[in-house]
């Protein structure tokens, strides 16, 4: 599909549309929590790869992954009301193997909510403020009064974690 | 604690954009040199990416769709025909020197039909004309051939230089073609391996290679047996000798495209 878009062809465009939207709006709007927002950012990502479908490398994760990093990106800068940081083409994902069937989504997430639910709270927490809310380690540990250092540990245990559920 | 062990949380955080200021700034200078901590930023924005794909909810309005395939409609596209450049290295430089060559052949070819017309009248003067051509392509292609030549690779200013490869494979051939650049230098009993992983089976020795001084290698036909059916290959460090097995972990991977 992506080769479609790069000779232009918008019946591909569409297809792609069809496949990935309902993950790409379903991270912006938990990012966001505003449905006019979300298609904001929905119609914004997918213009980018119409525009630019050579910035997604199929050797490096699936396409399914690489459009759910690019949409928490663009979600978090609207949130924030930042101008975007992040070029669409500076997202790199290591290739993840269990990602590699589209089909299989849906069981990735339970896999992953899994993994959080056996997080302890506190550290759940600070990774989701990190990652859903976009707070620097500096704006987490005002926020829940811990110590910076308390902080990273957290979301850096958290990100094993979940690495660890998928290597099992 | 090891310099790597030092930046591991910070890495963390880098992945979800959560370091900020001179702590940002400092991991930035160390990954711009450091092919290590490149590597376990991609892979801790390969576990971002998990975090990503839990959400759920419902699916966009059929409104969305619209918009969005009216503003593509609006945007008519012509053909890419080749991958823009930016930030990939020297894969645009590539791109030059092959527009280059067939610029050099065009004219080659063109210089020759013109050539062939003149022949009855002169065999000296082709050969004059002939030794002309050779000079003129020899002066044009200096830049891209001579050893001496200085090349410059422009990416954009953000992004630190992120070691590539790129491997070209005949099958029906058996013939194997590795570019390389921005590898970083390993120590001195030290070289990369590059493996061809077959669709069945163990992975197979494609070759060892240093970087030169600029980070770039190549890898020309190496011995392989024939006939193998490719599905990715690796890069992994080992001992200047080379392995039959790689014995440390893969640093560089792709598949097809």
């Amino acid at each position: 599909m992506v080769t479609g878009l790069k000779t232009g062809d918008q019946s591909a465009m569409a297809e792609l549309y069809d496949r990935y939207s309902s993950v790409v709006y379903a991270v912006a709007l938990r990012v966001l929590g505003d449905t006019g927002a979300a298609e904001d950012v929905l119609q914004e990502v997918f213009l980018q790869l119409w525009r630019n479908p050579s910035a997604f490398d199929a050797a490096r994760g699936t396409l399914a992954s690489w459009l759910a990093v690019v949409t928490r990106n663009r979600a978090i800068d609207s949130l924030r009301k930042r101008r975007p940081e992040t070029d669409i083409e500076d997202v790199v994902l290591s290739v993840a193997p269990d990602l590699a069937a589209e089909a299989d989504r849906a069981r990735v997430a339970e896999k992953v909510r899994g993994a959080l639910g056996g997080m302890a709270a506190p550290q759940r927490s600070a990774l989701e403020m990190a990652y859903w809310q976009g707070m620097s380690h500096s704006e987490i540990a005002e926020k829940t009064g811990e110590p910076l250092g308390t902080v990273k540990t957290r979301i850096r245990a958290g990100l094993m974690a979940l690495r660890k559920a998928f290597q099992t | 604690m090891t310099e790597h062990e030092q930046y591991a949380e910070d890495l963390a955080l880098y992945a979800l954009d959560a370091l900020r200021g001179e702590e940002r700034a400092r991991l930035d200078q160390h990954l711009a040199t450091c092919a290590a901590c490149r590597l376990e930023l991609e892979q801790l924005r390969g576990d971002t990416a998990l975090l990503a794909l839990s959400a759920a909810g419902p699916r966009p309005p059929q409104r969305a769709r619209k918009r969005l395939m009216d503003a593509v409609a609006l945007e008519p596209r012509v053909p890419v025909l080749e991958q823009t450049s930016t930030g990939r290295g020297w894969w645009g430089w590539l791109g030059w020197a092959a527009t280059a060559a067939v610029l050099i052949l065009a004219a080659s070819f063109w210089r020759e039909n013109v050539t062939l017309k003149e022949t009855l009248a002169s065999a000296s003067s082709q050969a004059a004309e002939s030794k002309r051509q050779l000079e003129e392509l020899r002066q044009i292609a200096a830049p891209i051939i001579e050893p001496e030549a200085q090349r410059v690779t422009l990416v954009a200013a953000r992004t630190p230089p992120q070691p590539q490869g790129k491997a070209f494979y005949l099958r029906k051939r058996n013939s194997l073609v590795f570019l390389a650049n921005n590898m970083p230098a390993l120590p001195p009993q030290k070289a990369y391996e590059l493996w061809l992983i077959p669709t069945s089976g163990n992975p197979i020795p494609a070759g060892v290679f240093k970087p030169d001084a600029h980070g770039s290698a190549t890898v020309v036909n190496p011995p392989l047996p024939p006939g193998t059916e490719v599905k990715a290959f690796a890069i992994t460090v080992e001992n200047e000798a080379g392995s039959l097995a790689p014995t440390s972990p893969i640093l560089m991977m792709g598949a097809g495209e």
